[in-house]
C-alpha cells in the first residue's frame, strides 16, 4: 500500500531547476533510497516533502491525503519525521530534553513524554549521553540524536538525510543496525538519502537515482548500480560502480 | 506651495546629515552584522567634545570637528577592540549579546557625560547661528547649508575610500562575505575595529555639524540612535547608497510630519515608516529602487 | 534548563519556601524607613518586568526591546478608567494585564514575521510610537500632563505585600510553564525554529502563548505601578531607556533563561543604584551619588563580558572565583 506518493515535483530557485518533475511512490514498510551526486536535489526533495520550501509544481500525497500545501509542523504531526543533513540539535538542552521536546508532539504529560524519550534514546543507543548537553556531542552522537528526536514524534514515515556522513567504520555499522531496526522493530517506512554507497546499497529495498534534479533511474539496488546513466552521473563514463563500492 | 517647498528644502538639508549618521551605522552593520545601539550616544559625545572646545577654548564648532572626529574614531576603535570583539567567541543564550553590549556602552556614555556636565541643556551661539540666506521666498539656515555641504563632501570622501583604496576593498569584501574575506588574507579583527572607528567618526562629524543648530544634553544620544537604525533599515541593511536614500527620506518625512501633522509627531513619522518598511519591504528601499 | 532532579519535585521547592518566608517576614524583622520600603515596592515591579521579559527573550528567544509598550498600556488601563470614568485604578490591576495581552497579540501579528535583530527593532519602534501617541493625544490621555490619582494608602507596606504576591505570581507562572510541554516548545523555538517546526511544533502558536504570558505580567506590573505611584505620564511608563532597556539589563545581570535570574537582577539593580545614590551609605563624599546610573552601566558591561549567563546562570563561575580568592588569602 502506498504511504507517500510524489507526482511531478518541481522546484525552481530563480532560474535554477533544483527539482525537475520527480515522481515516486513509496510502499508502506519499505526502505527507499534516494541517491545522486552532490547538488542533484536530494535534500531539496526532502525540504519539499516536509514543506520547508513551498513547491513550484507537483503534488505530494501522504496516505492518500494531499499534503502539498500543509505547513511543516502539520506534516510532522501527520506522521512524517525527518532528520537534517546539517544537524540541528537544540544546542543548550540535554539529549533527553531534546528528545522530550519532540515527544510532546504525541504526549501531553511530562511523564509520558519522558517515557517516550527514554525509549527512543536507548533505541538509538544514546543512553550514555542522555544527560549531556546536545551542542557538545561528537558527530556520531548528534546524528543519532537527530534520529531519536524524529522517532520521538512517532512518525509512520521517516526521512533520513545523510545520517551516516562523517562516521567511522564501527559507528557506521551501528548506524546501519539502528536504521534497519527502525523498520524491523518500529515498523516505520524510511526514505534515506545517503552518499556512502555501502550503506544505501545494503539496506534499501528500492533506489531512486537523480541527477541535476531529474530522475535517471529507479529499481532494485543491484539494477540501479549497473545502470550506465547512474554510473556516468556519479563517476564519469569509464568507471565501474563495483570498484567504487569495494573501495 | 511655498510652505511645501520650504519644508522640502529643510527636510533635504537635515536629511544630508542623517545620511552620514546612517552610513556610519550601515558600515558597522555590514561588517559586524550588529545594530549599534550606542551610535547616537557616540554622536552625543562628539557634540560635547565640540562644545567644550567652543565653551572653554573659543574654538569654532566647524574647526572643532578636526579634534572631535579623530578622538571619537579612537573611542570607537577602543570600544570594538576591548568590548565588542571579545564577545565574538562567547556563547550566550541571547545571540544579540553584542547588541546588548552596545546598549550598555550607550548607557555608560550618557551617564559619564551626565556626571561631568549634568543634565543641563547647552548650546553654542556663533555669529552665524541665526543667519539665513533667502532664495525667493524660501529661507535657508546658514549652518544647515554648511552642514549639508560638509556632509556631502564626507560622503564623497568615504565613497572614494571604499571604492579606490585597498582598505576600502577589504571593508567591502568583509561586509559581503566575512569567511571568504578571511580566506583571502583580510584580518577580520583589524577590519572590524577600523570599521567601527570610521562609523563612529562619521557620526561624530554629524554631531559637530549639528551643534550650531541643536540643543545639547546627555539624553540626546538615544534619539539619534533610533534615527540611525531607522535610516539603516530604510536603506536596506549594509547598503551605503541605501543609507543616503534612507537619510534623505527620513529627513524629509520628519519635516513634513512636523509641518503638516504636528510638531510632536515628528519623531513618530520615521518610526511608522520604519515599521512599515520592516514588515512589508524587508530589503529596505534598496529592494524597491534596485540601486 | 532545570536539572532533572528538580523537575519531579513540587512546584515550590524547600529553598524557595525559605526565600518566600524571608521576604514575608522581612518588614517585621527590620524597621525600614519609608524610603527603603518604597525601594522594596519598586523592586517588586522590576521583578515582574524582568521575569516577564525573560519568558519571552530568555526562554523563547524573542528578544523584546519594547517591553515599555506593555508596561505602559497596563499603567494607562487603570489610569484612563480613572481619568475618564472616575473608576478606581485598582480595576486596572485586573484589566491592565489583559489589555497588555491584547496589545501584545496585535503587535505580534506584525513583529512575529521578523526574526532576530529585526524583531528587537520592531518591538522597540512599536513602544516608541505608543510613547509619542500617548503624549500627543491629549483628549484621550491628558498628554504630557499625565494622570494623577491620590493613592489609597500612605504607608508602603500594603503595597509591598501586594507587590510580593504579584512578583511571586510571575515567577511561579514561568516556573510552572517551563516544566510543562509549552516550556519545552519555547526552548525548542529559541534553540532552532526550523528544527522546532520539523518536530511538529506550531511555532507561531507557541510564540503567541509566550507573548500572552509575558505581556500579561508586564501589563500587571504597569497597573501596579500606577496604583502605587499615583501618577503616570507617557515619558515615564513608555520610556525606551528607563523601562524597556532597564528591563533587559535586569534580565541579563540576573541570568537570562533562569527562573530566579531576573528577580535577583532586579534586587542587584536596585541595590547597586542605591548603594551609589547614598554615596556608599554616607561613607563616601557626596559626589559619588551622582554616579549611580553610571555604576549600573559599568556593571552591565562587566556582566556581558565576563558572566554571559548572568549571576544565576554563571553562579558556578562566581563561586569558583570567590573560593579561589579565599584560598589565596589564607595562603598569604
Amino acid at each position: 500500500m502506498s504511504i507517500l506518493k510524489v507526482e511531478n515535483l518541481v522546484k525552481n530557485f530563480g532560474g535554477l531547476m533544483a527539482v525537475d518533475h520527480i515522481s515516486f511512490d513509496i510502499n508502506e514498510g519499505e526502505i527507499f533510497g534516494l541517491i545522486g551526486p552532490n547538488g542533484s536535489g536530494k535534500t531539496t526533495t526532502f525540504n519539499l516533502i516536509n514543506h520547508y520550501y513551498p513547491v513550484s509544481g507537483g503534488k505530494i500525497y501522504f496516505k492518500g491525503q494531499d499534503i502539498t500545501d500543509k505547513k511543516t509542523f502539520e506534516i510532522a504531526r501527520l506522521g512524517i519525521g525527518r532528520t537534517f543533513q546539517v544537524v540541528k540539535p537544540l544546542r543548550r538542552l540535554t539529549v533527553e530534553d531534546n528528545v522530550m521536546a519532540a515527544a510532546f508532539a504525541r504526549e501531553q504529560s511530562f511523564a509520558g513524554a519522558r517515557a517516550v524519550a527514554k525509549e527512543m534514546i536507548s533505541f538509538c543507543r544514546l543512553d550514555k549521553w542522555s544527560e549531556a548537553i546536545a551542542g557538545g556531542l561528537p558527530i556520531a552522537g548528534r546524528k543519532r540524536l537527530e534520529i531519536a528526536r524524529a522517532l520521538a514524534t512517532r512518525p509512520s514515515l521517516l526521512l533520513l538525510d545523510e545520517t551516516a556522513a562523517g562516521l567511522n567504520p564501527s559507528e557506521l555499522d551501528e548506524a546501519i543496525e539502528i536504521i534497519i531496526n527502525i523498520r524491523g522493530k518500529l515498523g516505520i517506512t524510511i526514505i534515506i538519502v545517503e552518499h556512502i554507497m555501502k550503506v544505501i546499497m545494503s539496506i534499501s529495498d528500492r533506489i531512486h537515482a537523480i541527477a541535476h534534479g531529474a530522475t535517471i533511474a529507479e529499481g532494485k539496488p543491484e539494477e540501479v548500480a549497473k545502470n550506465p546513466t547512474v554510473i556516468e552521473a556519479y563517476l564519469g563514463s569509464d568507471y565501474n560502480v563495483e570498484n567504487y563500492l569495494n573501495a | 506651495m511655498e510652505l511645501f517647498l520650504q519644508t522640502l528644502v529643510a527636510g533635504t538639508l537635515i536629511g544630508g546629515l542623517y545620511a552620514i549618521i546612517g552610513i556610519g551605522m550601515t558600515l558597522i552593520m555590514g561588517v559586524m552584522g550588529i545594530i549599534n545601539l550606542a551610535h547616537g550616544q557616540i554622536l552625543m559625545v562628539a557634540m560635547y567634545i565640540t562644545w567644550v572646545l567652543w565653551q572653554y577654548l573659543g574654538i569654532d564648532p566647524y574647526i572643532g570637528i578636526i579634534v572631535a572626529v579623530p578622538v571619537v574614531f579612537y573611542l570607537g576603535e577602543g570600544i570594538t577592540k576591548y568590548l565588542l570583539h571579545p564577545l565574538m567567541e562567547k556563547d550566550s543564550i541571547i545571540p544579540e549579546n553584542q547588541v546588548l553590549m552596545t546598549v550598555g556602552i550607550g548607557m555608560v556614555l550618557v551617564e559619564l557625560v551626565r556626571s561631568i556636565f549634568s543634565s543641563d541643556y547647552r548650546s553654542v551661539q556663533t555669529s552665524y547661528t541665526e543667519s539665513i540666506w533667502r532664495i525667493g521666498h524660501i529661507s535657508l539656515s546658514v549652518p544647515m547649508v554648511i552642514a549639508f555641504v560638509v556632509a556631502l563632501l564626507l560622503t564623497l570622501g568615504l565613497f572614494l575610500l571604499l571604492i579606490r583604496t585597498d582598505l576600502g576593498r577589504s571593508i567591502r569584501a568583509t561586509a559581503q562575505d566575512k569567511d571568504a574575506a578571511i580566506l583571502m588574507g583580510v584580518s577580520a579583527e583589524k577590519i572590524t575595529i577600523l570599521t567601527f572607528g570610521i562609523g563612529s567618526a562619521l557620526t561624530a562629524a554629524a554631531g559637530s555639524l549639528f551643534l550650531p543648530i541643536y540643543y545639547l544634553y546627555p539624553d540626546l544620544g538615544p534619539i539619534f540612535t533610533v534615527k540611525a537604525f531607522v535610516i539603516t533599515i530604510l536603506g536596506g541593511l549594509g547598503s551605503t547608497v541605501g543609507a543616503i536614500a534612507g537619510g534623505l527620506v527620513l529627513g524629509i518625512a520628519e519635516t513634513f510630519g512636523a509641518t503638516y501633522i504636528s510638531m510632536g509627531y515628528r519623531d513618530a513619522v520615521g518610526l511608522v515608516i520604519f515599521l512599515l518598511v520592516l514588515i512589508f519591504f524587508p530589503g529596505g528601499l534598496k529592494r524597491l529602487t534596485k540601486i | 534548563m532545570a536539572k532533572k532532579s528538580t523537575k519531579d519535585t513540587a512546584l515550590v521547592s524547600k529553598k524557595e519556601w525559605m526565600i518566600i518566608l524571608g521576604l514575608v517576614v522581612l518588614p517585621f524583622v527590620f524597621n525600614f524607613s519609608t524610603y527603603v520600603q518604597g525601594l522594596l515596592v519598586i523592586m517588586m515591579i522590576w521583578v515582574m518586568l524582568g521575569t516577564s521579559w525573560n519568558l519571552l527573550a530568555g526562554y523563547t528567544g524573542l528578544v523584546s526591546f519594547g517591553h515599555a509598550a506593555y508596561f505602559g498600556i497596563g499603567a494607562y488601563t487603570g489610569g484612563l478608567l480613572f481619568f475618564h470614568f472616575h473608576i478606581s485604578p485598582w480595576w486596572g490591576l485586573l484589566l491592565g494585564g489583559p489589555a497588555a495581552v491584547i496589545l501584545g497579540y496585535l503587535l505580534g501579528i506584525m513583529v512575529f514575521r521578523l526574526r532576530g535583530p529585526y524583531f528587537a527593532l520592531g518591538t522597540l519602534a512599536s513602544a516608541e510610537i505608543l510613547r509619542i501617541v500617548f503624549g500627543e493625544e491629549e483628549w484621550l490621555t491628558n498628554g504630557h500632563n499625565g494622570i494623577l490619582y491620590i493613592t489609597t494608602w500612605t504607608t508602603k507596606y500594603p503595597y509591598y505585600f501586594i507587590g510580593l504576591v504579584l512578583a511571586l505570581g510571575s515567577i511561579f507562572t514561568v516556573k510552572a510553564v517551563m516544566r510543562a510541554k509549552a516550556g519545552y516548545y519555547f526552548l525548542s523555538i529559541r534553540e532552532d525554529e526550523d528544527a522546532a517546526q520539523a518536530l511538529g511544533i506550531d511555532t507561531m502558536k507557541y510564540k503567541n502563548i509566550s507573548t500572552v504570558l509575558s505581556t500579561f505580567w508586564a501589563g500587571t506590573a504597569g497597573a501596579f505601578y500606577m496604583i502605587y505611584m499615583g501618577f503616570i505620564d507617557p515619558e515615564v511608563v513608555f520610556a525606551l531607556h528607563n523601562i524597556s532597556i532597564i528591563t533587559i539589563l535586569v534580565g541579563i545581570i540576573g541570568g537570562v533563561g533562569t527562573i530566579w535570574g531576573p528577580a535577583l537582577g532586579a534586587a542587584v539593580m536596585v541595590f547597586v543604584q542605591e548603594f551609589f545614590r547614598s554615596a556608599f551609605f554616607g561613607l563616601a563624599p557626596s559626589w559619588v551619588s551622582r554616579l549611580h546610573a553610571l555604576a549600573f552601566g559599568l556593571l552591565v558591561i562587566f556582566v556581558i563580558l565576563y558572566l554571559a549567563g548572568g549571576i544565576v546562570g554563571d553562579w558556578d563561575i562566581i563561586r569558583k572565583a570567590l573560593r579561589f580568592k579565599r584560598k589565596t588569602e589564607i595562603a598569604e
